[in-house]
């Protein structure tokens, strides 16, 4: 690997890294101001103009409360509990492609953390690797109302992980790549997967709200029932981490989404401002501006998808615990199986069929 | 019997496919909830924006004058006696030869004090006062307090300024409904909101 091309590369996972944890940061913000337009209120707005300080305010309060382990509790998996959420949280965005490629002084490097040929295994081994964070941390607080909300949660997460993973097969079958990277590619020119796979889409959108205990889905939170969930035994910086690695996972996961189905970084017309921009500035500074507008627009399709994810969070109720696993086994299961089976036999007679008659 | 129409028969029918398919059912309230994401918010910020709560609210007390500027009070304790809380008190004096232009009559209250802390806004003090000496006013509340110092106000805070008189102009509901029918109307009048000293 030359300098120049790890200089980038080693900026590109900088950028990504700030990139997720501001937007993660924002999102709390955000969350309380998406739930405070849809009720009709204002949401926050003392802290800074429009209240943009107020992740900086939460922070600083959660930094500063007294950081307690109980005198049961296992003191080592305890701290290790949230960190590990964490971790996997942020370890996920690593194999996503933010833009097509960056040019300078002749050579040319992907926005991407990893270029790996198994992108979205990586990306599903460390999702299910998500779950550990929140068994350990209700397990290590010894108390069995954590315990009774980390088992929910780690039920939840690979009861929809089966369904997901079946889902995501659909696509792979038609990209014939585990390369998140190719995978983009091939959606070039309007070819979005959603317009292929829009059971899939509906299938891998309910998922990922599963996976990240996103309301309907938020069952292992429960006041009611388990008077907190499996960070009950959580306060200060420790349970800012799980609250933060939700919102990173909302992040990621919205990211995943956009690349596996909306096309990642392309957008309509983008070979029109290619050719337009290298033609006025030249093959390297055209090139690179067409690449931050792409990346640009991969950004702004994640963010939709936060949105939509505090969208549905003030707009639906919870699922019961059974009616969640019925939804799962019973239902997405089956359908992602059908969606397979759909997709094969398209990819097999369909496709051959289609394009004999359009040549 | 019946009481009202709006009673449904309560059915156990089976779900269509459409219902139990459970998408647009989601898909219409999701765009409920986005109709209301671009309405009109009815949060009024209160600290910047302060709404007008009509001519009988009852906020901060006002020690009047009259029309040439001598204060109406003469001590008489007739509000001390109504008040509820016992937030009032006074000290009476006898107006000097030479201060006819400042007191209305020949006593007068040296000193007086309301607790704003104990203060209920009741106005029964207002009730009570026999020289339409005491109100509340309307347009001004009292102002958070933050030290011990700042609860008892004493006459420095209460009279009235002749500058910047304080005028009520309606006293009935009927009164009231007119004034808020003209002021739908857009015609002018002498509420204005104003900062809190």
């Amino acid at each position: 690997m030359e300098l120049t091309e790890f200089i980038i590369k080693t900026l590109t996972i900088l950028v990504v890294f700030v990139l997720t944890l501001l937007i993660a940061m924002y999102s709390t913000w955000g969350e309380r101001k998406v739930a405070g337009f849809i009720q009709d209120r204002m949401g926050p707005n003392r802290a800074g103009p429009g209240g943009l300080l107020q992740p900086l305010a939460d922070a600083g309060k959660m930094f500063f409360k007294e950081d307690f382990i109980p005198a049961l509790a296992s003191k080592w998996l305890f701290i290790a509990g949230p960190s590990l959420a964490m971790l996997t949280a942020l370890l996920a965005s690593a194999v996503i492609p933010f833009g097509s490629t960056f040019r300078y002084d002749g050579v040319e490097v992907v926005l991407q953390g990893v270029e790996s040929n198994i992108g979205i295994l990586y990306v599903f081994g460390v999702v299910a690797l998500g779950v550990y964070g929140i068994m350990i941390g209700g397990w290590a607080s010894n108390n069995k109302f954590s315990l009774l909300g980390a088992i929910r949660a780690a039920s939840q997460n690979i009861s929809y992980e089966v369904a997901m993973g079946l889902s995501l097969i659909a696509i792979l079958m038609m990209s014939s790549s585990l390369s998140l990277g190719d995978i983009v590619a091939q959606q070039h020119g309007g070819n979005w997967n959603i317009f292929y796979q829009p059971l899939g889409f509906i299938i891998f959108l309910t998922c990922s709200f599963a996976e990240c205990n996103r309301v309907p889905f938020d069952l292992p939170e429960c006041e009611t029932e388990l008077v907190g969930g499996y960070h009950t035994e959580y306060g200060s910086m420790k349970l800012g981490f799980y609250l933060f690695a939700e919102y990173i996972n909302m992040f990621v996961s919205s990211a995943i989404i956009s690349t596996l189905y909306f096309g990642g970084y392309n957008y309509p017309g983008m070979d029109w401002v290619y050719n337009q921009l290298t033609a006025a500035m030249g093959t390297t500074t055209g090139h690179n501006i067409a690449t931050l507008i792409g990346t640009g627009v991969f950004f702004g399709k994640a963010l939709f998808f936060v949105f939509f994810y505090m969208w549905v969070r003030w707009t639906l109720p919870r699922f019961r615990y059974d009616q969640l696993m019925n939804l799962g086994w019973k239902k997405l299961i089956p359908l992602a199986i059908i969606n397979i089976i759909i997709t094969g036999a398209s990819v097999l007679f369909l496709k051959p069929f289609i394009t004999s008659l359009l040549n | 019997m019946q009481l009202t129409n709006r009673s449904k028969q309560v059915s156990n029918k089976e779900m269509t496919l459409m219902e139990r398919a459970y998408l647009p059912a989601i898909a219409t309230g999701m765009a409920i909830t986005l109709k209301h994401f671009f309405k009109k918010k009815v949060t009024i910020e209160y600290p910047e924006v302060k709404r007008y709560l009509g001519p009988v609210f009852r906020g901060r007390h006002i020690l009047k004058r009259d029309a040439e500027g001598r204060e109406r009070c003469t001590a008489c304790g007739l509000c001390a006696v109504a008040c509820p809380a016992e937030a009032i008190s006074m000290v009476a004096a006898e107006r000097e030869k030479g201060e006819e232009g400042l007191y209305r009559e020949e006593k007068y209250a040296a000193v007086y004090e309301v607790n704003m802390l104990r203060c209920i806004f009741c106005g029964l003090c207002e009730e009570a006062c026999p020289k339409q000496a005491v109100y509340l006013r309307h347009d001004e509340f009292i102002p958070v307090f933050s030290d011990r110092e700042q609860v008892i106000w004493g006459k420095d805070l209460l009279v009235e300024d002749m500058n910047n008189r304080y005028t009520r102009e309606a006293w009935t509901k009927e009164e009231a409904r007119t004034l808020d029918l003209r002021r739908a109307n857009g015609e002018a009048t002498n509420v204005v909101p104003r900062a809190i000293p």
